[in-house]
């Protein structure tokens, strides 16, 4: 609506009011004051106010309290761990979420809406289920763990687990991120690309590939994200030993059961920065595709 | 046809699609994959709780503790999903209606609970409720229990499920315009009237769809409600904290029953959300 001249109804505003206010452009639709002045409270009540606690306490305790418990051993182990295994389970999901985003988009075969609504799963899914499922699954006697067994693989109880229940609660993210934009590119440029010569690996290396490539980072991102912070479906599959498969989050809940608020504090703290780093890329990401796909 | 644009033509075919072999070998890995990493675990939650027959599984359900767990996670949804929704409304409201400067900031911070770990969103009410938080010392003095009560299984939820409905309408009334509001108003109708009539029908399954997936966050919401609820059986015990105790207390068919129920909430979920899809062109949640 940015280049349309004023609508008459703009005009229609009862001469009494101010002519033109400072904050908003003038709208012929009442409720902005309502709205956006509850909006506003909400989010500062629900929001802003409770995550802005963590820094305030963060700033409380001191730089080097805040280094010792925030950077203890435990914490930089669990840190690695949590920050490790989310990395490798957005890069399964890279690959298999394109694979799975492909198929979906590219092909007809019986039973793809079926397909297409469970990859939705894991968003519907409570945590803590797929993480007790996950368990039970790749458990030494469970139904995939015990041929897992046979091979000497351990992945119940290793951080081999923590990547699996990461790849299950992350996998839409990548697919949901790369399917709207596989199904936007034309066929034109494929079909042009190869009257000219390429062969299939050319077109997806060079057409295909380059004009999903952000979209692909963007769900790499949020299954990152999603991974670090993640609880639930983590906790029953890791072990938890300290050192080897406790992830940050479980660190928290454990300072926070032994009472110990700084260091529940700092490591969140810690760990937010990151999370908001993350979610600054992301938009750096979409904001540089956007200005060289002109979307 | 003339040969030259008969192998024009194949080279095309070639070149801008796999062969039926490929095809059928893409389509088995992700299948394969999407078999073991979400089927198998859905299976195996009905398998394992109705692993001692059906009556095992149904005494598991009727327990008073899981009866109890039960009624408080739908009272926290009944409770959290409303809230979110009149938010969510409002949200989408000003923010799609009029022009105001920092727009784009207002809906990251409204998006921002989503960025944030489960934990750390339980962890923040602790630090302002608490026994040892902010304002601890005046709820201890006034006999108000926030953490490891309900009210902050609430607070919680509320936190953990607050973009769902405002970033599911933003986008679908940033589609629709106010042009329809605009003819509404101009022709009489008051701001509730137009909103009531005009409005609310042209978004009400985009609405139904975020309060759909704020319902299953709320109902399935873990890492949050774990750190504040205190783990009190009968009182602050929701389903999924339940699951984890039984599950902890090596009672697996137990665990696994309520766990059923659970992912039957999802199932429905999945189906409706499907539905609304399908039916009403609406985009996927996790798109942006």
């Amino acid at each position: 609506m940015a280049d349309t001249p004023p609508s008459p109804l703009a005009r229609a505003v009862p001469p009494g009011k101010p002519a033109l206010r400072p904050f908003r452009k003038r709208s012929a639709l009442p409720g902005f004051s309502l709205t956006f002045g509850f909006t506003i409270g909400w989010l500062t009540l629900i929001v802003l106010i409770p995550l802005a606690t963590i820094f305030l306490r963060s700033a409380g305790m001191g730089w080097a309290e805040f280094v010792r418990v925030g950077f203890s051993d435990r914490a930089i182990a669990a840190y690695r761990l949590s920050f490790g295994t989310a990395a490798a389970a957005g890069a399964v999901n890279a690959v298999f979420g394109l694979l799975v985003a492909w198929v979906l988009v590219r092909y007809d075969f019986t039973g793809k809406r079926i397909i297409g609504a469970l990859v939705d799963l894991p968003f519907a899914l409570p945590t803590a289920v797929a993480g007790i499922a996950l368990t039970a699954l790749y458990a030494p006697n469970g139904w995939i763990g015990r041929y897992l067994e046979q091979f000497g693989i351990k992945v119940a109880f290793t951080p081999l687990g923590i990547v699996i229940a990461l790849v299950f609660i992350g996998l839409p993210f990548v697919v949901r991120s790369v399917e709207p934009v596989l199904a936007d590119l034309g066929k034109d440029v494929e079909e042009a690309a190869a009257t000219l010569g390429a062969n299939r690996f050319h077109v997806f290396s060079q057409i295909i590939f380059p004009a999903i490539a952000p979209a692909l980072l963007t769900g790499f991102a949020l299954s990152f994200a999603r991974g670090v912070g993640e609880y639930g479906s983590v906790i029953f599959i890791s072990g938890n030993m300290p050192g080897k498969t406790e992830i940050a989050p479980l660190l928290i809940v454990t300072q926070l059961e032994q009472y110990a608020y700084a260091g529940a504090t700092a490591i969140a703290t810690v760990m937010m920065l990151a999370s908001f780093a993350i979610l600054l890329l992301i938009n750096v990401i979409q904001a540089a595709s956007r200005a060289r796909y002109g979307a | 046809m003339s040969p030259s644009l008969l192998s024009a033509r194949s080279v095309s075919r070639r070149s801008t699609s796999e062969g039926p072999f490929a095809r059928l070998a893409l389509i088995s890995v992700a299948m394969l994959f999407l078999a073991f990493f979400l089927l198998l675990p859905l299976v195996s939650v009905f398998s394992e709780g109705l692993k001692q027959g059906v009556d095992v599984f149904a005494e598991a359900i009727v327990t008073p503790d899981a009866i109890s767990a039960i009624k408080l996670t739908l009272l926290i949804a009944a409770i959290s999903v409303p809230l979110n929704m009149v938010f969510g409304i409002a949200a989408s409201w000003a923010i799609t209606k009029f022009r105001f400067p920092g727009k784009s900031i207002l809906i990251t911070l409204i998006d921002l609970p989503f960025s944030v770990s489960p934990v750390v969103s339980g962890l923040i009410f602790v630090l302002l409720f608490g026994a040892n938080g902010y304002f601890g010392a005046w709820l201890a003095e006034h006999d108000v229990r926030i953490i490891f009560a309900v009210p902050g299984i609430i607070l919680a939820t509320v936190f953990i499920t607050f973009p769902f409905v405002a970033r599911e309408l933003i986008p679908l009334m940033m589609e629709q315009g106010k042009a329809d509001e605009e003819a509404a108003i101009s022709l009489g109708a008051s701001g509730w009237q137009t909103f009531w009539h005009v409005t609310l029908p042209n978004i009400r399954w985009g609405l139904l769809y975020g309060v759909l997936l704020c319902n299953a966050r709320a109902m399935g919401e873990f890492g949050a409600v774990s750190v504040v609820s205190g783990h009190i059986r009968g009182e602050t015990n929701t389903m999924p904290l339940h699951v984890e105790i039984l599950y902890n207390e090596y009672d697996f068919v137990g665990a696994f029953a309520v766990a059923s129920l659970l992912a039957c909430l999802a199932l429905v979920t999945l189906v409706a959300k499907t539905v609304l899809e399908w039916r009403f062109d609406l985009h996927g949640g996790a798109k942006h």
